[in-house]
Formats: structure tokens, C-alpha cells, sequence
């Protein structure tokens, strides 16, 4: 029989105009089960989760194929008001809730229990008095549904952030008749004991007949607490699996999975890393970069090694490279080629040999409103004051020069330009990255740090852009430390891959180590399950 | 045909009508039968009398502060150095240049200018550091600081221990008057050097030319190595940081050298009318250079030496025939300050509806 579960979606087709993002998935739970939603970033479990919730981007986007049943009756969900009638709740990652109102206000908002007054009487139902006694009594039942003994009424911007997320949850549960909740990654922002606990609480809502949808890429927490699970990848249902017929090696192979394709032939990667010096010694390093927190990372690099930093986005990796430039408070001792790295000094990591190209091209790693020739020797103008001629009172650019380079780096970059005057800000995302690259070679690194740099752009610029890293260590020596979400990459063209979780290192492999051994250091997890 | 469509959105609509609008008031007071020849000669000389004004809007726009809205505080540094330079003349301080009329006068403005630009760009550096600490709402705060500078500098007016006789009120009042004549010390006195006649048209040569030349300047310094970097910062801060630039000390040098502009500026202005006008004079001063750099193609993000040229010329010189013409249509009606006053306004807000766009 259908109805045995609670929530079936099946085979769920979604395209972002040309972009396929999920292709004939389906999942199903059943009620009081805990299912888990696993897949990399970008393997499309958001859009599931949107399509689930009805949002706006999906229907303003063509909507879906495939259907979706809950109790065994198709539905067909245009709004979050929608899901809501129909007993989806869902608990987010960062908190829908106003710090400002009590605890009790919070749970209640937008369902408040009202009383008619005369006012109301005359200008309709918005102007009824709040029965707080209601409300309270009704939030402090949610509360002791989840084992919680916080006063309904305190302020909730006084709580610590890990009570939160219950409040999040008892709001959820004191919807009337909710049959489904979905988790979005509720641990990330956790500590261990929080998330313990939290998970805890998730086992007794299901007990309580209540189905559960867990988003998370911690292992152990979904061996530890989940019934069933679902594996996504780029878009594609994997497997579908009951725990206790799985292992973690096993999910952590179907996550990673290996991809077939090549994106740098071997034959160009010829160095021979034996006997280098050691270029960059990082020791303890912190970095306080909000969603990106590195909380402890000791790494030594030698010189002309292609190292890689993977890891799934959250988790600390981009925040590695951007305390080391300075854009966000770190601590930690550092040492370039012997010199002793002052993180606190603002632009010392630039003047002492690092070129940095950032993951956010468009907010740091351009100046959108500028021409490429203006981008790609603003550094070399800024840091090695070159490309100034001299005036005797003054020093002013030398636009001759400037352009002459332009055209140079345009030529070896193949950047697709109406010329070096066009401004960055017009050109396409794989161009733009072209440009900061450009830019970070025009300083004649002695370290290059390139962050994400193939996210969003075209196969062709991307098979170039790490063509051309490859190329540049075999030339001048240079380190090349490259940071990217897409392993397969990573995996093409790096001597090592350190692999962060929870913003530490948890695992350094080399490219050609096995799938399940990637999946694993993922998810913070070492083959024989002792947690770091 | 293309390539004129694009030509004229590069140019800008609301040019294109402010263009349109000020060749329709000299073809008015054509009809009217005014004396054209004159009029041109007012646009020329509040074309050259204003423009160091709006240039100073060039650094603080380019260092990412916005368009100076505080331009008084600039303004209220330049009158205490033109005040000094006052003081000192009647201290006997230019004796030595008396043979030499022209060249006493001369010593005078350039004295003023030299001090001018030394208060303001002291108030600029409190004023950076005030707008430091205001980001993201640097345009309201600037606006009012800009307004509070005026109401404390009437109380110094009258505080201040100026003593010469051209200055304070007359028959042994204390404080100094509102309006000062400089007759006796630099009025006029870059207009005239050089300045010449076609026609009944007056070209205060001298005037123009050091407005040019301060453009200059300031254009030399957008090409200098601080300059750009000072250019960068203000166009993308989180850029400019990656790079190891300390954005805060940019946009405080920006907005200095705007202030110092604004300094230098109304002593160029005060010398162009012939008087210095102290009190509430200064008040919406700031607003029309804000404007007239925007009429020009300037932006809230965006600001090049030619939005200043062009912008000063086209507003100076509309509210210059405006004038005279409405009050020709219909005498006695002030007008041509609502004229003023719609124009000057209205092209502030439709630049501020456009920020918005920019961003996106």
C-alpha cells in the first residue's frame, strides 16, 4: 500500500534553464522514520528540499516533473503557507527567529491565539487581543515535548545559540498535526554536546510517529541516529539504503563516487617535488571568517608543490587562505621561505611573496566598474609600485606600459575581450576569473593561492585555468596552493590534497587515494570510526 | 545609428534635458530682447567662480565616501583663512607689496588660499575620522555634519578675535559682519588677469585658468600610485583590503583633499563675487555642488574631472540666465530660486534613485 509513507516524491526532474539540477529522483519516508539526505554541495538536496516546500524560485522557474504524494494523495505544493497545511515543517540552518521577541512569541508567531475585542469587531480579525496565557501554555507543552526546561518567556536574543535551534524545533512541533520535519544540517552550528543532544530530541519527535528528513554530511550522526538514507550526486539519486544494512565506508564511496573525467592530462605534471624546501610552515592557524571557521590547521607546503585543499563548504577550507591574506582576524605562526608571517599587519602575506586569487570574484576579486588593464596591474602598481613612470615631482601611471601587458596576459590567458579596455564587470564568469589570474601572476608570486577557481565557469576555461597552474609550477618553480570544492579537480592536478573538516585537517591524501578514503576524511571520519 | 543610441545613454537623459532646457532659456531672453552677450558673460564667470567647488567632490565620491554633503566644513576653513589674510593686511603684514597694487592683492588671495587649504584639510582629517565610523550612511551624516558646522561656525563668527575694521560690524559692534567686502584686499583679482572683452562678454581668463589648473592637479593625483589606490578603495573595499590597502586611511585622505578643496574653493568664489559671506550664507552651498557634479554624469560611486566641467557649466550657468529671464516673465516673483531649488534637488534624488541600480 502507498499510504504506509508519509512522504513519497518521485521521480523529480528540475531544470535551471539549461542547467539540469536533479534528474529523476525520488525519495520516500515513512511516518516516524528518520531518512537522511546526503550528497557533496551542490548535489542538489536544496532543490529537493524547495520543490518539497513549494518555494517561489522554483515555480518562477518552470516548476518540476514528477510528483509528489503525502499520505498517498498527490499534492501539488505552490507556496511555504502550502507545505505548512500540509504537515511539512521544516527546522533551518540559520534561525528564522526575531532575537527580540520571547520565547513564547517566537513560537508562536504568525499562529498567535487571539480574543475579539471591540475594536476588532469593527475593523476585522487583525486587531484581536493576544491570549498570551494560551500561547504560553501552548509553547511550554512544545518545550516538554523536546525535553526542554527554558522559561517560555525569557527574551530569546539572552539564550546561547544552541538553544536556538530547539526553539526552531518546538515551533515546528507545535503546528497542528505536523507529520513531516525537515533538518537542514542542525549540527553545523552546534557544539558536540548541543548536537548530542539535538539528535536525542530528533529520536523522540520520531518516536512520536513525527517522519524525519535529515540534511547532513556527518556520518556519524546519521549511523548513530537516522532509519533509512538517500544518496544524491550532481543531481541523481545514487542508492537508497537502511543503516543497519550499511557501513560508512560504503556511504562515503557513494558520496565522493569518482568522476571519469580528466581535466589535465598527465603527461604535463613532470616535477619532481624530491628534495624541496619547505615554502610555506602554517602552525596553529586560526581564522575567524564567519561560516568558514578555522580552528586548527598546522600544514607545511614545499616549494613548487600544487597543493590541495578540499572539503565540503562550511567546513573551513576558503577560511585557511583568507586568514592568511588578512581579510579576516588570525592567529597562528606562519613562515614564508624562512620569513615569519605578521597576520595582524594588513597586506604583509602580499608583500612578502603571496598573490591570492578569491573565491568571491565579483565582491574581492575584481573591481567590476574598471577596465581588465586596470585589474590585472592594479597589484603590481599597489605592491611593486611598477607600471609608474617617473615625473620628478611625481610618479604617474604609465598607461603604455600598463596596456602593453594587458594585451600580453590577454594573448596567454585567452581572455575573450572586446579589448583591454572593457570593463571586467561586462565580461562572463570564466573571463572574470581569467582576470584575477591575470592579475595575481602579474606580482610574480612565490606563492599563489587561487580560491575555488573553476566555480561557475565553462569546462574550456577551466580545463585552461588548471592547464595553465600545472604549466607555471613547471616554469618558475612558483607553490600553488589551490582551495576547491570539486575534488575531481583537486584530484587532476595536485601533488596532495589535505582534506578539512570542522575546520581542522582531518586527513592528507594523495590524488590517486580511493574514493571511500576521501568520503571519509569528509566526513571527519577515519576508516575504523575513531572520531578526531 | 546604434552607436548614437548608445552614445546618447552614455551621455544621460537628464543632461540631454538640462541641455535642452538651458539653450531654451537663452532663446527666451533672445525673445525677450536681453542682453545676451552680458548673460554669457555671468555663466562664464559663475562657471569658473564655482567650479573648485564641485571638483571637490571628485576625491570624496572617487574615495568611496560618497558626494561630500559636509562640503561646508571646507567651506567654513576657507573663510577663516580669507579672514587671516584680511587680518594680516591690515596688520601691515603686505607693506612691502603697496607699490604694487595688483601684486599686494595678489600676495593677499594667495595667502588666503595657502591657509585655506591648511584649516580645511585639518577639519578634513576629523571629519574622515567622523565618516569612518558612519559607514554605509556616510551621505546623511555628512549632511548633517555639514549643517551643524554652519550653526557653530555663526557662533565663532561672533566669538572669534578678529580685529580689522573691514571685518567686524561697523560703529564698535563685536563679531564680524555678515557680508565683508574685499575691495580693499583680493576681489576680483584672478578674473582680471588677462581677462578680456569680446563683445560685451566677459572672459575672466585668470579665473578659468586656475580652475583648470586645479583640475589638473587633482587629475594628476587620480593617475599617481595613491590615487589609484585611493580609487580602488572606494570602489571596492573588500578588493582593496585583499590587496593590503587600509581602506579607512583612503577615504580619509579622499575626504581631505575634498575639504581642502572646499576650502580653497570659496575663497576663488569670494574673490569672484567680491565678497565673503559669512553666517547661513554657506548653508546649501553643499548641495548645489553635490548637484552640479551629478548633472554633470557624476554618481553616488563614480566621478570623473569632466562631470565637473560640464556639470558646473550646465547648472552655474542655467540658474545664471534663469534669473534674469523669469524675472522677465514675471517680475517681481522669486522664481528663479524655485527654479533653483527644483532643479538642484530634483537632480540629488533622481541620482540617489539610481544608486540603487548601480549596486545591483
Amino acid at each position: 500500500m502507498d499510504d504506509e509513507y508519509v512522504l513519497q516524491m518521485q521521480h523529480i526532474t528540475k531544470n535551471y534553464g539549461s542547467n539540469q539540477v536533479l534528474y529523476d529522483v525520488s525519495i520516500s519516508v515513512k511516518p516516524g522514520e528518520i531518512h537522511a539526505l546526503m550528497g557533496e554541495n551542490g548535489a542538489g538536496k536544496s532543490t529537493l528540499m524547495n520543490i518539497l516546500f513549494g518555494m517561489s524560485m522554483i515555480h518562477s522557474t518552470g516548476g518540476y516533473e514528477g510528483t509528489v504524494l503525502i499520505n498517498g494523495e498527490e499534492v501539488k505544493i505552490m507556496s511555504p503557507q502550502q507545505a505548512m497545511e500540509a504537515g511539512i515543517g521544516m527546522v533551518h540552518q540559520e534561525f528564522m527567529l526575531i532575537p527580540g521577541f520571547t520565547v513564547t512569541e517566537n513560537i508562536k508567531i504568525g499562529r498567535e491565539i487571539t480574543t475579539p475585542t471591540i475594536a476588532s469587531l469593527v475593523f476585522g480579525k487583525d486587531l484581536e487581543k493576544l491570549d498570551r496565557k494560551k500561547m504560553a501554555q501552548d509553547a511550554r507543552q512544545a518545550l516538554n515535548t523536546i525535553g526542554m526546561d527554558i522559561d517560555e518567556n525569557t527574551r530569546l536574543g539572552t539564550l546561547p545559540v544552541g538553544y536556538m535551534q530547539f526553539v526552531e524545533i518546538a515551533r515546528e512541533i507545535d503546528k497542528t498535526g505536523v507529520k513531516l520535519l525537515v533538518f537542514d544540517e542542525p549540527t553545523a552550528v552546534l557544539t558536540e554536546s548541543e548536537a548530542e543532544r539535538l539528535l536525542e530530541v530528533m529520536r523522540m519527535i520520531s518516536s512520536k510517529g513525527i517522519a524525519i528528513i535529515f540534511i547532513t554530511h556527518r556520518l556519524r550522526e546519521v549511523m548513530d541516529t537516522a532509519d533509512s538514507m538517500t544518496v544524491l550526486r550532481d543531481g541523481e539519486c545514487v542508492a537508497r539504503r537502511t543503516i543497519s544494512e550499511t557501513n560508512e565506508i560504503e556511504i562515503a564511496e557513494l558520496m565522493v563516487g569518482r568522476k571519469i573525467e580528466k581535466l589535465v592530462d598527465d603527461s604535463v605534471k613532470t616535477y619532481d617535488l624530491a628534495g624541496s624546501r619547505v615554502a610555506v610552515s602554517i602552525k596553529d592557524l586560526v581564522v575567524d571568517m564567519p561560516s568558514e571557521r578555522v580552528r586548527n590547521v598546522s600544514l607545511d607546503i614545499l616549494e613548487g608543490e600544487i597543493f590541495g585543499i578540499g572539503g565540503l563548504a562550511g567546513q573551513g577550507k576558503v577560511g585557511i587562505v583568507n586568514g592568511l591574506m588578512g581579510m579576516y582576524p588570525a592567529l597562528g605562526e606562519i613562515t614564508v621561505m624562512g620569513e615569519c608571517l605578521e597576520l595582524d599587519k594588513l597586506g604583509d602575506a602580499i608583500h612578502k611573496g603571496f598573490a591570492f586569487v578569491s573565491e568571491d570574484r565579483r565582491g574581492v576579486g575584481l573591481l567590476l566598474d574598471e577596465s581588465i588593464e586596470n585589474n590585472i596591474v592594479f597589484n603590481a602598481i599597489n605592491i611593486k609600485k611598477e607600471y609608474l613612470s617617473n615625473f620628478g615631482i611625481t610618479k604617474l601611471i604609465n598607461t603604455r606600459a600598463i596596456r602593453r601587458h594587458a594585451q600580453e596576459m590577454i594573448r596567454i590567458l585567452d581572455i575573450r575581450c572586446t579589448g583591454p579596455q572593457q570593463k571586467t564587470g561586462s565580461l562572463s564568469g570564466g573571463n572574470q576569473q581569467k582576470v584575477c589570474l591575470a592579475g595575481a601572476l602579474t606580482l610574480n608570486p612565490r606563492v599563489l593561492m587561487v580560491s575555488e577557481p573553476t566555480r561557475g565557469i565553462d569546462i574550456g576555461a577551466k580545463k585552461l585555468i588548471l592547464e595553465y597552474l600545472v604549466k607555471l609550477r613547471e616554469k618558475e618553480k612558483t607553490t600553488i596552493i589551490i582551495i576547491s570544492s570539486e575534488l575531481a579537480e583537486l584530484r587532476s592536478i595536485c601533488d596532495r590534497i589535505a582534506i578539512v573538516s570542522d575546520g581542522r585537517i582531518s586527513e592528507i591524501l594523495k590524488p590517486d587515494a580511493s574514493d571511500a578514503d576521501f568520503g571519509l576524511a569528509m566526513s571527519n571520519l577515519r576508516v575504523g570510526g575513531d572520531q578526531k | 545609428m546604434n552607436i548614437m543610441k548608445k552614445g546618447l545613454q552614455s551621455f544621460g537623459l537628464p543632461r540631454i534635458i538640462i541641455i535642452c532646457f538651458f539653450l531654451l532659456l537663452f532663446v527666451l531672453a533672445g525673445v525677450y530682447q536681453m542682453d545676451v552677450q552680458t548673460l554669457l558673460g555671468d555663466v562664464l564667470r559663475r562657471w569658473a567662480m564655482y567650479g573648485i567647488l564641485v571638483l571637490a567632490m571628485v576625491p570624496s565620491i572617487q574615495c568611496g565616501i560618497g558626494p561630500n554633503f559636509g562640503l561646508t566644513i571646507g567651506i567654513s576653513g576657507g573663510l577663516v583663512g580669507a579672514l587671516v589674510s584680511i587680518e594680516l593686511r591690515d596688520l601691515g603684514f603686505y607693506v612691502s607689496f603697496d607699490s604694487n597694487p595688483r601684486l599686494s592683492m595678489l600676495v593677499g588671495i594667495l595667502v588666503a588660499i595657502i591657509l585655506a587649504l591648511l584649516i580645511s584639510s585639518i577639519m578634513g582629517i576629523f571629519y574622515g575620522l567622523l565618516i569612518n565610523r558612519v559607514k554605509g550612511s556616510e551621505m546623511t551624516v555628512s549632511t548633517y555634519v555639514g549643517f551643524s558646522i554652519v550653526a557653530f561656525m555663526n557662533m565663532m563668527w561672533l566669538l572669534l578675535p578678529f580685529k580689522s575694521s573691514t571685518s567686524i560690524w561697523p560703529l564698535g559692534g563685536t563679531g564680524l559682519r555678515n557680508t565683508i567686502s574685499l575691495d580693499e584686499n583680493f576681489s576680483r583679482v584672478f578674473n582680471n588677469i588677462l581677462g578680456f572683452y569680446i563683445g560685451r562678454t566677459y572672459v575672466p581668463t585668470g579665473m578659468i585658468i586656475v580652475f583648470l589648473l586645479t583640475c589638473l592637479c587633482v587629475w594628476l593625483f587620480t593617475r599617481s600610485r595613491s590615487g589609484v589606490i585611493m580609487q580602488a578603495a572606494g570602489a571596492n573595499p573588500a578588493y582593496a583590503k585583499a590587496a593590503g590597502i587600509n581602506v579607512d586611511k583612503m577615504r580619509i585622505i579622499g575626504t581631505t583633499i575634498s575639504t581642502a578643496l572646499g576650502g580653497m574653493g570659496i575663497v576663488c568664489y569670494a574673490q569672484s563675487y567680491g565678497f565673503l559671506q559669512l553666517y547661513n550664507a554657506p548653508l546649501m552651498m553643499g548641495f548645489h555642488c553635490v548637484a552640479a557634479a551629478l548633472i554633470g554624469g557624476a554618481s553616488i560611486g563614480k566621478a570623473r574631472i569632466l562631470h565637473v566641467i560640464l556639470g558646473t557649466f550646465l547648472f552655474q550657468g542655467m540658474i545664471a540666465v534663469a534669473l534674469p529671464v523669469a524675472n522677465q516673465i514675471l517680475p517681481e516673483s522669486s522664481l528663479s530660486e524655485v527654479f533653483r531649488i527644483i532643479i538642484s534637488n530634483g537632480i540629488i534624488l533622481y541620482a540617489l534613485s539610481k544608486a540603487k541600480e548601480e549596486i545591483r
